[in-house]
């Protein structure tokens, strides 16, 4: 390698656990038919330098688009306000221009597919060198050096000569490793992943996270990781946030989420998860489906479905307040009687109508 | 559920699915043959549920539509109740279709937009005659069975839910009071909270109708729950069998110690304290799979632990599915039972 690519000339890498990003009263709304569909509804957190913050929650419920938010990646349509502070500045203030030297250098964003993240009529050496010419005015030679050198580090076999491939020639883990590659191409501050190990097989799951964690132990990043498997998380995450009906609903260190939840939703998502690790026992489901965000009706989002259920949950929407400890937060009016409960003694396992299920087997009968 | 000893209602034998690879052109030459499926054999009891868990491109699924005989067999048998499906006419064939159902994964692409979901749960029982001896009650029935509302039955698909949607394959696929249900990754498209309770139904159901299920999945987590017996399918074969228990606690292929290990568990102080076993590269093509034993190029075992003596055997012999001390089948020169969990 001739030319040393210098990443960061003018700029000093905090120390770990600065606050990188902040994000403050976020809302986002998208106009339809029906009425505004109210995506994101006041969303607070801040990342620090080093750590892995980890978003969790079902289809729709907001995980995606509050990422997408901070990138400044939703369609024109969408309205979005509150605050996202990055470096002392608001991005959702930035020009477009200023925004574009952000993304990609500064902030990187994994996506669940990687065929959709990559061109696919240019060399998978050119589109991280590309990435990396983007942000840094280097010639093509050192641009391509370095994007072997990516290559080699979320480990690719033979590197240099896999640069020359497209991405139709390669597997869907190793399409990742690159969507990773460009990710970490320009030495990020904050990596944001989002489902990145959905679309893919279960051992090369496992081959992926490794890369990401390589990723952010070279990178130094803070890192960002959206998933709705809670697995991965558990085994990732510093501090976890769930998400319902596009609210943080609780907030806490995996140990505090995983050990004593506080939110009946937490609690009753845990509760249907099978456990590999234990024999077969009873799932405790949770009922109904989540409700529809345009129109939402006042008082907590998950009531209908909360076997915790009062009056009060039906006039106000609980907020984020501390239970266990100052850092861990749960909105329900009710967290405190969660304390030692497991699911089972909160939600009911019973699905079938049993009735009904009895009848239709006495038919059956000879 | 523990499986009492009882009947075999389905046994597998030796099948063979190829799908031919034809050359561009007018004449399309057959210039080869994906093997999807090579030799596989296993037994299903009555009231059982044997779980087919592998990755994409495994032949899990072909497998089990060789079963159904909705795609033809290239060679093997398949026995239900002592009758070979692949040599039946297609009328001995249709009587029998009663006794076996399907329920696929996707439930927005399974069942028909156009119709409302009553008329989707009683088609069968319309192709089947039986509709017009009180058809209409016996699909209120079922989807009161199921945790549908019978009063919703004039709705179509697209008004429910994903898990509400494959609550009707369900009840579709019970209307004619099947004695095996072919579950062909029925909760994979479904959040966690949805899955469990679809999965508890499947669970009351087999307990209620006696049913057996073969349920084929990906995820060994759901396989584990529902499962009495697990088979591990790589590349077209099973290279290990036997119950739940066994599998989960003394897992002796290396490629299901590498897949268990792979799994992560949501519980933060296990799943970081756990010991990994990492399967290395992608899976070879299964248009031409590699000599001898099949797994050997991603094989952990096979790059760190074995001389090049001991390699030499995995590379020219392919091994075979037989008991080796380990309390079930495993196909494995070198199969050594581990715990992992």
């Amino acid at each position: 390698m001739s030319e040393q690519i210098d990443l960061a000339p003018q700029r000093r890498k905090g120390t770990k656990g600065d606050v990188v990003l902040e994000v403050s009263g976020l809302d986002v709304s998208f106009p339809s038919g029906d009425g505004p569909v109210r995506a994101v509804r006041g969303v607070d957190y801040t990342l620090r330098r080093g750590e892995v913050l980890g978003i969790v929650g079902e289809s729709g419920s907001g995980k995606s688009v509050t990422s997408m938010a901070v990138m400044r990646l939703l369609p024109t349509t969408a309205r979005v306000s509150g605050e996202v502070r990055f470096d002392g500045r608001d991005l959702l203030g930035l020009s477009e221009t200023e925004m574009t030297r952000i993304r990609g250098s500064r902030i990187s964003m994994i996506f669940q597919d990687p065929m959709t993240s990559l061109n696919p009529v240019y060399t998978i050496g050119a589109q991280i060198a590309e990435a990396v010419r983007a942000h840094h005015d280097v010639s093509k030679q050192a641009a391509l050096d370095r994007a072997v050198e990516l290559l080699d580090k979320v480990r690719i076999p033979n590197a240099r000569d896999r640069a020359g491939s497209f991405p139709h020639e390669l597997s869907g883990g190793m399409r990742q490793r690159v969507v990773i590659a460009i990710a970490m191409a320009n030495d990020p501050d904050v990596i944001i992943a989002d489902e990145p190990t959905t679309a893919l097989d279960v051992t090369v799951q496992a081959q992926i996270m490794d890369a990401l964690s390589a990723a952010k132990e070279e990178t130094g990043a803070a890192m960002v990781l959206i998933t709705h498997d809670l697995g991965v998380i558990a085994g990732q995450a510093d501090r976890v946030m769930v998400m319902y009906a596009g609210k943080l609903v609780e907030v806490g260190s995996a140990e505090d989420v995983f050990y004593t939840p506080r939110m009946p939703y937490t609690l009753g998502l845990l509760g249907s998860l099978p456990r590999m690790d234990r024999p077969s026992e009873r799932l405790t489901p949770i009922p109904g489906s989540p409700p529809s965000v345009v129109n939402m009706p006042p008082g907590c989002p998950f009531g209908p479905r909360c076997p915790k259920h009062t009056a009060v949950c039906d006039e106000t929407e609980p907020e984020l307040r501390a239970t266990t400890g100052p850092d861990h937060l749960a909105a329900c009016h009710h967290a405190e009687t969660l304390a030692g409960a497991s699911a089972d003694d909160v939600f009911d396992t019973e699905v079938a109508d049993a009735q009904a299920l009895h009848q239709l087997a006495e038919e059956g009968r000879p | 559920m523990t499986a009492v000893e009882t009947q075999t209602l389905l046994s597998v034998r030796n099948v063979v699915k190829h799908f031919p690879i034809r050359s561009k052109g007018l004449v399309r030459r057959q210039i080869g043959a994906v093997q999807a499926v090579s030799d596989v054999s296993f037994d299903l009891a009555e009231g059982e549920t044997l779980g087919l868990v592998g990755e994409s491109g495994c032949g899990k699924s072909t497998t089990a539509r060789v079963v159904l005989n909705l795609i033809p067999a290239t060679s093997g048998e398949v026995l239900y109740k002592g009758r070979d499906l692949t040599s039946l006419s297609r009328s001995d064939l249709r009587g029998l279709r009663r006794e076996l159902q399907i329920v696929f994964q996707d439930p927005y692409a399974s069942l028909d937009p156009r119709l409302p979901v009553n008329e989707i749960i009683a088609e069968p029982l319309r192709i089947h005659g039986l509709y017009s001896d009180g058809g209409r009650d016996k699909v209120r029935q079922l989807m009161q069975t199921v945790g549908l509302k019978p009063e919703h039955g004039n709705r179509y698909a697209h008004e429910f839910s994903g898990g509400q949607r494959q609550r009707i394959g369900i009840a579709r696929a019970l209307a004619l009071r099947p004695k095996l249900l072919v579950l062909d990754e029925p909760v994979s498209a479904l959040d966690v909270s949805i899955q469990a309770g679809v999965l508890n139904l499947l669970d009351e159901l087999q307990a209620e109708l006696g049913l057996s299920y073969l349920f084929v999945s990906h995820d060994l987590s759901v396989v584990r729950h529902i499962a009495d017996r697990i088979a591990v399918m790589y590349l077209g074969q099973i290279v290990e069998i036997g119950t739940a228990e066994q599998l989960f606690t003394a897992p002796a292929h290396p490629y299901t110690q590498a897949l268990i290990s792979a799994i992560p568990l949501p519980d933060p102080r296990k799943e970081r304290a756990r010991e990994r076993i990492t399967v290395v590269g992608d899976l070879p093509s299964p248009a031409n799979p590699p000599s001898g034993c099949r797994f050997r190029t991603r094989c952990p075992k096979f790059a760190n632990e074995l001389t090049t003596e001991q390699q030499s055997r995995c590379v020219e012999q392919p091994p075979e599915l037989t008991d080796r001390g380990d309390g079930h089948p495993v196909s494995c020169h070198y199969a050594e039972s581990r715990t992992l969990l």
